[in-house]
């Protein structure tokens, strides 16, 4: 009954586009205070001007910008027929296959960020120690629940 | 609160809340005074200049007791439990209040422990491990020891009666209760004497050095003072330059001498307190394991909850056949000890007993060993040896602008990080992975091979990691999510990585979790 499943990044279901929304509002909001910072810096006119605010700037563009885009093409999901895999990270690469069968129990999570957007995270927990809990961010809320009514009722269906 | 479960079953069970000893108050407030000592000593010494400095420590001291004791008391009265049919309650809490249950499907161990305040006092801890971990788990602090055992045969009875209410009678698990265990492993005086050999430890002089940082303040030696030594030891005309060369190096041998002996004594002295009467027996529900002199533990492991065993050994020891077998139960408690089932046995005698467990210590004949990625080895060891250079750099620099020493003397570091990058490509050799038809067997450790043995359908998830070094050079670590411990294998060629991972998801794919643990 299991279907093997290719190892390659092929396979791999992309994630909702809003999730990169959702995670560049996080980066404005985390670089915020720090460009806020910097230009009270150079309004003290401690240094010429610039000294502060560029590279303060240029950095929180890059993190902005770049980095969760980025990140929304490195991560990806598969769920196949008796297991759930999740691929993430740029410089490291974390790919997890957890089987349905060793699942604990499921949450679907939402912030509110995430419920403006429609989006939502699913965590599988484990009992394991490693990997006791595999976050699967940026899914469609209607997919998420779906998702977790198919581990839920493989689960079931194994048990019983 | 009623308990409807019990109004069902009311023979089998005994509704009403209850209290434990009440001389755990007593243990609770001593172990609460240790925490008096500190600001007593703190406020003799702050007013060590004024007559009344002594009363006003023991005024505090009594403050803080009284405190700590009234805690205790009010702790213990709002604390009950309720030993219910289906599950175990508890009550507590002084202001909020918690209320737990446990089914007792969900119980996997009742252990029973004693330690020397309460083993005086005739009390014993009694904890339920549910898997959950640390302090998620149920413990009550403490019963007498009478109370402690027929809550133990309680549970288990009604743990029992739960699995096989469904077919089988009941008198069956009163037969299996009584049945006399099997010795399967248990050291003797002899064994343990010379385990305790092999536990050299200088545990001792850490502590000897904390109390010695502790006691700075009051006398004159300054432990991590070079002045102190410099005086004492390397100047001309300083005590020890003044004995000559051959005392001196008479004295530096009895010093080694002594070190050793100590050394070994402590060992001794904590591996007998540790193991003192050793025995691992066999029963119906799983392994059963008592140990220790002062701070008596009997544990039982039941057999389906060992999710993988480990071995080891040292480097001297092994010249010897000594080996320690231990398991990964998924009813893990914190203290890496727990688990040890023969710390100190011959394989012949390891092997029977992870069989037993339903592990095998070798793969059948036809599985083969494979070795980590050769890029691995050669990528780690130029990291091994980047990272002091990086070190040797830093001390050559430092060296030079403070102009305390030469800066040849960074050379050192770079001695070390040749030295520590020749180690990874020599140990490499001695690393291997092997896949059988149920376990997953991992070596490592040339002078004090490790082996880690984890059933193939016991694990939980697999992931494979490759940081931008490892992409480049095709190679990644595998992580084993195995219940109650960790497990991974480094530097394997992402390949044999992925050729793992599928095999074991597809035995992994064929049970579910509530197969496993029954």
């Amino acid at each position: 009954m299991q279907l093997t499943m290719d190892d390659t990044d092929d396979s791999l279901t992309a994630l909702h586009p809003n999730h990169v929304k959702v995670t560049r509002i996080s980066a404005i909001l985390f670089v915020l205070p720090f460009v806020i910072g910097s230009i009270i810096l150079e309004v003290a006119e401690l240094l010429p001007f610039g000294i502060f605010v560029v590279p303060t700037v240029l950095l929180a563009a890059f993190i902005v910008i770049r980095v969760p885009l980025r990140r929304y093409q490195a991560r990806g999901y598969d769920l196949g027929n008796d297991r759930l895999r999740v691929v993430r990270g740029i410089l490291f690469r974390h790919d997890s296959v957890v089987p349905f069968g060793r699942v604990q129990h499921i949450d679907v999570d939402q912030g509110p960020l995430q419920r403006a957007y429609g989006i939502a995270t699913l965590t599988v927990h484990t009992a394991g120690t490693h990997n006791s809990s595999v976050h699967l961010p940026g899914l469609g809320n209607d997919d998420a629940l779906a998702m977790r009514e198919t581990i839920r009722a493989h689960i079931k269906r194994e048990t019983t | 609160m009623v308990d409807q479960e019990a109004d069902i079953e009311p023979a089998a069970a005994s509704a009403e809340p209850l209290r434990k000893h009440p001389l755990s108050v007593v243990v609770a407030g001593l172990a609460g005074l240790q925490n008096a000592l500190f600001p007593m000593a703190a406020a003799y010494f702050s007013m060590r200049e004024k007559w009344w400095a002594l009363f006003a420590a023991l005024g505090i001291g009594l403050v803080i007791a009284v405190v700590i004791g009234g805690f205790a008391y009010l702790a213990w009265r709002r604390f009950t439990y309720i030993v219910g049919a289906t599950d175990i309650r508890v009550e507590s809490g002084i202001v909020s209040r918690t209320a737990r249950s446990v089914p007792y499907e969900r119980i996997q161990d009742v252990s029973l422990e004693q330690s020397l305040l309460p083993r005086l006092l005739g009390l014993v801890q009694v904890k339920f491990e549910t898997g959950a971990g640390g302090d998620e788990e149920i413990t009550l602090r403490y019963l007498s020891e009478d109370q402690g055992e027929t809550l133990r045969d309680l549970v288990r009875e009604r743990k029992d009666g739960a699995v096989i209410a469904i077919g089988e009678a009941a008198s069956a698990n009163e037969a299996a209760k009584e049945e006399p265990a099997d010795v399967i492993f248990a050291m003797g005086h002899k064994r343990l004497i010379t385990f305790g050999l092999f536990e050299f430890s200088l545990a001792v002089f850490a502590v000897l050095a904390g109390l010695f940082q502790y006691a700075e303040t009051f006398v004159s030696i300054n432990l991590w003072d070079a002045e102190f030594w410099r005086d004492n030891f390397a100047d001309p005309g300083s005590a020890v330059a003044s004995w000559g060369p051959a005392v001196q190096i008479i004295a530096g041998a009895m010093g080694l001498i002594t070190l050793f002996i100590v050394g070994s004594l402590t060992g001794l002295v904590r591996t007998v307190l540790r193991d003192w009467g050793f025995v691992l027996e066999r029963t119906a529900k799983g392994f059963r394991r008592r140990r220790g002199l002062l701070t008596k533990t009997d544990v039982v492991m039941p057999l389906h909850r060992v999710q993988a065993i480990k071995t080891k050994t040292g480097f001297i020891r092994r010249r010897f056949g000594w080996h320690a077998l231990s398991f990964v139960s998924l009813a893990q408690d914190s203290g890496s000890a727990s688990h040890d089932v023969a710390p100190f046995a011959t394989m012949e005698e390891i092997a029977p007993i992870a069989r037993v467990a339903g592990f095998a210590v070798d793969p059948q004949a036809e599985t083969r060993w494979y070795r980590g990625s050769r890029e691995f080895r050669v990528d780690a060891a130029i990291v091994d040896f980047c990272v002091l250079l990086m070190i040797a750099a830093g001390a050559a620099v430092g060296l030079t602008l403070s102009g305390l020493a030469s800066p040849l003397f960074a050379l050192i570091a770079v001695a070390i990080g040749a030295l520590l990058a020749f180690r990874q490509m020599f140990l490499w050799r001695f690393d291997f992975n092997a896949l059988g038809p149920d376990y997953v067997f991992i070596k490592r450790g040339w002078l004090a091979p490790k082996l880690d043995v984890a059933s193939r359908i016991k694990l939980q998830s697999l992931e494979i990691v490759q940081g931008p070094i490892a992409r480049k050079r095709g190679y990644a670590t595998l992580y084993f999510g195995l219940a109650g411990g960790t497990l991974e294998l480094e530097g394997l060629p992402i390949a044999r990585a992925q050729e793992l991972r599928q095999a074991i998801l597809g035995s992994i794919a064929g049970t579910d979790f509530s197969e496993l643990v029954g």
